[in-house]
């Protein structure tokens, strides 16, 4: 059973993300780590670059597969996490912490809105 | 089209496999992690539904011949119980499948094909057979499960007692030698039993009836478990293959690829006489081909290597990858492509197109990964 904590928005793709102030941290959700297993590789946006919500911005590789990872939100990608880069077995072992992949400045906050409350993306999973 | 599912679909969903599509079979590609299934085959041993397989009986005094001009190998090389890898071409030195033929006695043979050509190979077989020999396809009353890792040898007795009623004589499995195949009674039905596999390690395929295969299957993970035996799903079987260089129908081998170009060539017997697809792959062997099959590792932290992904060398693109993966047990990208023969040898650098970007390669020997032995 995945763990969803109470504390995160979703998306239908399964990323999460957590606000503080006009910032958002995404990653992958514990579900989705338990979905792909043995992370292998991620790719992160450059610092700096302009994203729309929706948009491909990331990747993840297991063993097995590719698997694109999309913006939540819309905004400027102000930092991402080189630990992820060099140990992508953070993604499975930590998913919600330190396998976090990016931080987004957020451009048009209402989008916000529109993202899965904890209870919404449990029923997606059907967890 | 609804998918098939092997006899060992609910023992599947018994272990919490992940269940996925596979050339139209409902398949587990892991149970609990494809990293973990790989490493248990490669130090211990893992256990794989390969039901899906076909099996194709070929009988008759018109057998050997029949064989031997369909085939690629010589099966008049084999002594009952013996087994070869061959390859079914078409005219033009193609494809059909690649295979394993196992001599059971002087007139009858047994066929174990890929799950993804059965129907292609058995309307292939029947046409060029034309009433020479007798032609049975079984795959669809038989399930079958391989065996595989360093372990096995220590617990396939236990599993599966006794001596074989037919095939090569042996008083118990683990006296098969590599590629013998022995008829055993399980459960008061005859199974097959074969030193082979699809992983570079040793082990052991079983065939058995349909109605069998589970329990085959649960006495061999019962004997297998205090030996760190794990089943294992398609995904360690595509990672263990790829690491040894064996090639996977719909990869390496296509109907307009031949095994001259694939680097199976050893398994041609040029000098048997005549057989479908001679006169191509003769020439072939004589004067060369346009493409030819590498093996390649990545020199560079990149992301693994995936199938279909453009091959550069000198600025330009020259090929394409077939098969490509995390290694788990190397830890870094492998895979295989086809390239021009000039960009075949060993450490010839290549550079790996992956999402625009180029990641630099070596040609390596085949295998890629060299199991301790």
């Amino acid at each position: 059973m995945s763990n969803v904590p109470s504390d995160l928005k979703y998306t239908k793709s399964h990323e999460w993300v957590r606000v503080a102030g006009d910032v958002a941290t995404v990653g992958i959700t514990d579900h989705a780590q338990h979905e792909l297993t043995d992370v292998v590789f991620v790719e992160l946006p450059s610092v700096g670059r302009q994203v729309k919500a929706g948009e491909a911005v990331a990747v993840v590789e297991s063993v097995k597969t590719a698997s694109d990872i999309y913006a939540p939100v819309s905004g400027q990608v102000l930092e991402i996490n080189l630990n992820v880069v060099d140990q992508p077995a953070l993604v499975n072992t930590d998913a919600h912490g330190a396998g976090w992949f990016f931080k987004i400045k957020l451009s048009a906050p209402a989008e916000l809105g529109a993202l899965l409350t904890p209870e919404q993306y449990k029923v997606q999973i059907g967890g | 089209m609804s998918l098939k599912r092997t006899p060992l679909y609910s023992a599947h969903q018994k272990l919490g496999g992940k269940l996925i599509e596979f050339g139209g079979w409902e398949m587990p590609v892991q149970y609990t992690s494809i990293t973990d299934e790989h490493l248990a085959v490669r130090s211990a041993a893992g256990i794989f539904d390969i039901s899906h397989m076909g099996e194709v009986f070929v009988g008759g005094p018109g057998a050997e011949a029949f064989l031997n001009r369909t085939l690629t190998n010589d099966v008049r090389k084999l002594a009952p119980g013996q087994g070869q890898y061959t390859l079914m071409c078409n005219a033009s030195g193609g494809v059909v499948d690649d295979l394993y033929a196992y001599r059971m006695n002087a007139t009858d043979f047994l066929l174990i094909i890929n799950a993804s050509r059965i129907e292609a190979d058995v309307a292939w077989l029947e046409k060029a057979n034309q009433g020479s020999a007798e032609l049975r396809d079984m795959s669809g009353q038989m399930g079958a499960v391989a065996v595989q890792g360093p372990a096995v040898a220590k617990f396939i007795d236990a599993a599966l007692p006794g001596d074989s009623c037919a095939g090569m004589e042996v008083a118990k499995i683990s006296d098969l030698k590599k590629n013998e195949i022995g008829v055993f009674i399980f459960d008061y039905a005859t199974i097959y039993v074969g030193r082979t596999g699809y992983t570079g390690e040793d082990g052991f395929e079983v065939i058995a009836p349909a109605e069998k295969i589970e329990a085959v299957w649960q006495r061999l993970l019962a004997a297998g478990q205090p030996f760190g035996l794990k089943p294992a799903g398609l995904g360690a079987r595509d990672t263990l293959r790829t690491e040894v260089c064996y090639p996977l129908y719909g990869h390496e081998l296509d109907e307009v690829t031949t095994p001259i170009e694939a680097g199976v060539g050893f398994f041609v017997a040029l000098d048997k006489g005549d057989f479908t697809g001679r006169a191509v792959l003769a020439e072939q062997k004589a004067s060369g081909t346009k493409k030819k099959l590498v093996a390649f590792k990545m020199t560079e932290k990149s992301a693994p290597p995936r199938p279909h992904y453009p091959i550069h060398a000198n600025g330009q693109v020259i090929g394409q990858v077939v098969s490509g993966t995390q290694s788990p047990s190397l830890g870094q990208g492998i895979g295989m492509g086809y390239v021009p023969p000039e960009f075949a040898k060993p450490d010839t650098r290549l550079e790996i197109e992956i999402r625009g970007k180029l990641a630099p390669a070596v040609v390596v020997k085949k295998p890629i990964y060299k199991p301790a032995k």
